[in-house]
């Protein structure tokens, strides 16, 4: 074979690899990339779903989705399982979430309690920007942005005495734990900071290892807990609180009001209670998580 | 023992010292980020600052190292360095959690927080495992000719040892662990250095076989 051949067979090899990837990428449009020291952040838009997406690698898991045709839709089961807290406390007055992905739920939140005070706490002010930039995530004088850790947050707030009464933590991004966000002193830590009728709303894992040792941890701190899972999703929520919890039959009252409020979001909060359960369905046999023992991410395999 | 094959298993010995502190080093590095982020959090500054520390603290114990090996080297003062830097780690788990709370209460910053913190923790027992490579090599050159090759090798076991130092802590140690459990191992393992060094070098030579007694 001549030198000439050996070239045009690679180049072609080349082309073809180009338009291989060039099919790719066209399978979403990708509006917008923000590069920051933690990730870079997608944003991607197809069939009239916009997306925030971390990582480069394409068929990484969404952030966070918005239907732009109707931005208030939550998109995801997780989203829409956080608002089971509002079951637990159905008037929030300080609210508190660390995590902030597109902004969705403080937005709601924000909508639905517009004298509640919000504050927000994102690592990452890359994604702050594209919450703001992107998925119409606005701050005022009562939606506040927190670019911090939310652990040193968290443990701040406590040494200054404030309280919160409906907390959610959702700083997971599925490739990355943090890992001193699932131990039992930090979440001695959330405990501190929550008023005695406030709601911790934890949107964590369901599959691997992981969920047994974060269910034991949780009971560790809270007691009994609700459980609370959705078919077609890989997440569950947990939903903690320091006093007793409701039953079942308060938690369908507080269900009734909460309908009308919730719709446009495309949560229906009446099928929730029956999804919330505080029976044991992990091994109870496994190690609570701690500041020395918390190998998360090498549980979560 | 002859002094010739004594002399051997020191040189070994020191070797084997070099790679478990290069393990060790990293080692305490790795679980440093699980020590201060219940403190200062995972930023991106908290990695920053430990890495900062460790490397301004072997530089520097690198120069003291090296300056001390100029004069009257010998493999006990090799050992007390071990046995010093042992001594210091021990903070880390004694006295950790109450540094850092004052740290935490006094700055409010955590890129500052987390490199104050650092300093006080680590500072000294890495500028002692620093000081550990020079001296070493002083230890270990016998001419001028082969000084560049006992470098590199030093170089290699030290470096080598990190690899592995970093690889064990972040796949397998802090799963089957406790983060002080994995300090308790490291100051082990750098007294046993220690004590290896010094034991070795005393080891009666016998003068029956006919070589000189002073290696030197």
């Amino acid at each position: 074979m001549k030198i000439e051949d050996v070239v045009r067979h690679w180049r072609q090899f080349g082309i073809m690899l180009l338009a291989l990837v060039g099919v790719q990428a066209q399978a979403a449009e990708v509006l917008h990339e923000e590069r920051s020291v933690y990730r870079n952040i997608f944003v991607t838009e197809e069939a009239g779903r916009r997306c925030l997406l971390f990582n480069a690698v394409r068929g990484e898991r969404n952030q966070t989705c918005m239907n732009t045709q109707n931005p208030r839709e939550f998109v995801f089961h997780y989203a829409k399982m956080t608002m089971a807290g509002l079951l637990v406390n159905p008037n929030p007055q300080n609210i508190l979430i660390a995590g902030l992905g597109g902004g969705t739920l403080p937005t709601a939140l924000h909508e639905m309690y517009p004298n509640a005070n919000i504050e927000v706490l994102e690592i990452d002010q890359a994604v702050v920007n594209v919450a703001r930039d992107f998925f119409h995530y606005a701050e005022n004088e009562k939606v506040v942005t927190h670019v911090v850790d939310a652990r040193v947050f968290i443990k701040r707030a406590g040494l200054a005495g404030r309280k919160f009464d409906f907390i959610v933590l959702d700083a997971f991004t599925g490739e990355y734990i943090p890992e001193h966000m699932l131990t039992q002193e930090f979440l001695e830590e959330v405990k501190r900071i929550l008023t005695p009728d406030g709601v911790v709303v934890a949107n964590t894992f369901s599959t691997s290892a992981l969920y047994d040792h974060e269910s034991e941890t949780y009971r560790a701190v809270f007691g009994d807990f609700f459980n609370m899972k959705m078919s077609g999703s890989g997440n569950r929520v947990i939903i903690a609180q320091q006093q007793p919890l409701p039953n079942a039959a308060v938690l369908r009252a507080n269900a009734e009001p909460l309908h009308t409020v919730l719709e446009p979001y495309a949560v229906n909060i009446l099928e929730f209670p029956a999804r919330m359960s505080t029976r044991p369905d992990w091994d109870q046999s496994r190690r609570v998580l701690t500041d020395q023992f918390s190998p998360a991410n090498l549980l979560g395999q | 023992m002859t002094s010739t094959s004594r002399k051997a298993l020191l040189q070994n010995i020191i070797v084997a010292a070099a790679f478990i502190n290069g393990f060790v080093i990293m080692t305490i590095e790795l679980l440093g980020g699980r020590v201060l982020s219940p403190y200062f959090g995972t930023s991106v500054y908290v990695w920053g600052s430990i890495i900062t520390i460790f490397m301004l603290s072997l530089s520097l114990g690198y120069l003291w190292g090296g300056r001390l090996s100029s004069r009257n080297p010998n493999p006990d003062t090799f050992a007390l360095f071990f046995l010093a830097a042992a001594i210091l780690s021990l903070p880390i788990i004694f006295v950790a959690e109450w540094t850092m709370t004052q740290v935490f209460l006094n700055i409010e910053d955590p890129r500052y927080g987390s490199l104050i913190a650092c300093t006080l923790l680590y500072f000294l027992p890495i500028f002692f495992m620093g000081m550990v490579s020079p001296y070493s090599i002083r230890l270990l050159v016998s001419s001028e000719e082969n000084s560049g090759r006992m470098a590199g090798l030093l170089y290699f076991v030290s470096t080598l040892g990190s690899a592995l130092g970093t690889l064990m802590t972040s796949f397998y140690f802090v799963l089957w662990f406790e983060i002080d459990t994995i300090m308790w191992g490291s100051i082990a393992a750098l007294l046993l250095c220690g004590a290896g060094v010094a034991i070795v070098h005393r080891i009666p030579v016998n003068e029956a076989a006919g070589v000189h007694r002073y290696e030197n």
